[in-house]
């Protein structure tokens, strides 16, 4: 398979401030990539540099096999992209903003109408009037944003944050359709800090911290589970003196196990007489790999201590 | 590019409303002119306002005359001011970019569309000064000289109406290219900052400060090359015969200033990190 995104010890440098210090990050076609990480930790300066609207300090960016942003004229029109946002201009309705937002580019004016209705129906705005964007709500210029990207059909979408402002319907919506055009060839990259939207949807994730992709990792590798069992019992003690040893843990009627085969710790503590009322491997949760890796947001400023200086 | 450019700028309800107020302002001078009768004397108040009450058919000179020093270079800074950085304030810049627009190309048709602005506020005020003026004073007592619809030049000789039409384009061109020199400056500006209010505020800082400089004699060396310099140059061609020499030298200055903003806005926007 073949990389659609490829960058290559990728720096990034406003004035003293590094906002991105050397990413390698590869990106296979085909799959649905989730990009992660508190604010600040360069995931947008890294979206715009694959975009060619930040220019790189050093390093390399290939989109789609094509050098950025030497050969952007050929590359961006496969690519749909949405960057820290919607934008459009609030005069306009939302149908004028994607014709001349088609009309920008290169490609002609032919099928014009069409591709604008497809794109407009594809994110649930199919009926929508010739009010201004002005007096969208935040969810329809959310919509809006992501017709945008779809209008040339791109091979690539990149989507920074593309659930936000909508409600949990129109979430469920997105992520069928983001599925639906993954499904059918598109390979979709998106940055949220909806860890539960990622993990729903994504198939693979790069967390980002302070700059560096601390994290690259296929879900199922995430989710694997860590050789431990959460049990649940009326009769903890039990428990505990049949598996000498091997309790990790115990709070209540929850006893943590070190186990690496459920059914097996199940059928022991049944045939040896332990009620089990519940019985999990562990996973880690997205949530938890995401918190280990990463350290606070640069949103946070403590007043004291190493922290603020990190 | 350019066409979307243009559908732009012409949807927006503020360029419609500065063009309603260039317009509006010669008018409302000429209904106080028509009602009191009160033209200032030969020699006194903006140029020509003396002449039209005698002969409608000079007030858009008049016209221009009055929205030139202050009301024009305001619009063209507002308009030029919010080019690139009124893109970017919205983020409809990052989405140009990507779609992808060229930079160059996206500056190029900005240009264009400062230039259609410009083109069409000295086109509509010199026409409604004419429908203004011919309206409220007539073809003036001048027509038994020089044949029907004659007018005096500054000079003295009479211009048919085809002569004064011929000077009329001349100066509309002549004043487009003024004003275009400024938009090309406030393109600059704009893609300096984000602010579209902080382009539009610097070029009329520049206006005050080449106007400041100007009657100033220890700036002498400089003067001709201040973008208000020659600005009233355009007076000289209804001269007759046209006094070409100041024209061409401030057409000449006016396309460098043209010339060396856009590059600036070229050299500055090519290689620009868009963080907006």
């Amino acid at each position: 398979m073949t990389d659609v995104i490829a960058t290559r010890g990728l720096v990034k440098r406003f004035g003293r401030v590094t906002a991105v210090a050397g990413v390698d990050l590869r990106i296979p076609a085909g799959i649905r990539f989730g990009l992660l990480g508190p604010n600040g930790s360069g995931k947008t300066t890294l979206v715009r540099m694959l975009l060619g609207l930040v220019h790189a300090t050093a390093g390399e960016v290939e989109l789609l096999g094509e050098p950025m942003p030497r050969r952007a004229a050929r590359v961006l029109p496969r690519v749909g992209a949405m960057v820290e946002g919607p934008a459009a201009w609030g005069n306009l309705s939302g149908r004028a903003n994607l014709r001349l937002i088609d009309a920008a580019g290169p490609g002609g004016g032919r099928g014009r109408r069409q591709r604008v209705d497809d794109a407009l129906e594809r994110v649930g705005l199919g009926g929508i009037d010739r009010r201004p964007v002005r007096a969208y709500s935040l969810g329809m210029r959310q919509r809006l944003g992501i017709a945008a990207a779809l209008l040339r059909a791109p091979e690539l979408l990149l989507l920074d944050e593309p659930t936000n402002g909508l409600d949990p319907r129109g979430i469920g919506e997105m992520r069928d359709l983001l599925v639906a055009l993954n499904e059918a060839g598109t390979t979709v990259v998106l940055s949220s800090h909806l860890l539960g939207e990622v993990d729903a949807l994504c198939h693979r994730v790069g967390v980002m911290d302070a700059g560096r992709l601390v994290l690259e990792e296929d879900m199922t590798m995430l989710r694997a589970p860590t050789g431990r069992v959460l049990l649940r019992t009326p009769d903890p003690a039990a428990v505990v003196a049949e598996l000498n040893g091997r309790v990790v843990e115990r709070s209540g009627d929850l006893v943590v196990v070190r186990h690496d085969d459920p059914a097996a710790l199940n059928a022991r503590l049944v045939a040896a007489g332990v009620r089990v009322a519940e019985l999990v491997p562990e996973r880690r949760s997205l949530e938890q790999v995401v918190l280990e890796l990463t350290g606070h947001g640069a949103d946070r400023v403590d007043t004291s201590g190493n922290e603020a200086r990190r | 590019m350019t066409g979307v450019e243009l559908s732009l700028l012409l949807r927006r309800r503020r360029v419609w409303l500065c063009w309603a107020l260039l317009c509006a302002l010669p008018a409302l001078v000429a209904v106080l002119l028509a009602v009191t009768g009160l033209a200032p004397p030969p020699g006194r108040g903006g140029a020509f306002l003396s002449a039209v009450v005698s002969n409608g058919q000079l007030f858009p000179a008049a016209a221009l005359a009055l929205v030139l020093p202050v009301f024009l270079p305001i619009t063209v800074a507002i308009v030029a001011g919010d080019a690139v950085a009124g893109e970017a304030s919205v983020g409809t810049l990052r989405y140009l970019l990507v779609r992808p627009v060229g930079r160059l190309r996206l500056l190029l048709a900005k240009l264009v569309s400062i230039m259609v602005f410009v083109l069409l506020a000295v086109l509509f005020v010199t026409v409604t000064g004419y429908v203004v003026g011919v309206a409220l004073f007539g073809f003036g007592p001048d027509a038994e000289l020089g044949g029907a619809g004659g007018v005096t030049s500054l000079s003295g000789a009479v211009l048919s109406p085809v002569d004064l039409l011929g000077r009329t384009a001349l100066v509309v061109g002549y004043l487009a290219l003024c004003m275009l020199a400024l938009g090309a400056v406030g393109l600059f500006f704009s893609t300096l900052t984000d602010s579209p209010l902080a382009a539009a505020l610097g070029v009329l800082a520049l206006v005050v400060a080449s106007a400041a400089l100007q009657p100033l004699d220890a700036a002498g060396v400089i003067e001709p090359y201040l973008p208000t310099a020659h600005w009233l140059a355009w007076i000289d061609l209804y001269r007759d015969p046209i006094l070409w020499p100041s024209v061409r030298e401030g057409a000449a200055v006016q396309a460098g200033y043209v010339l060396v903003a856009f590059g600036a806005a070229w050299a500055n926007f090519a290689t620009k990190d868009v963080t907006s």
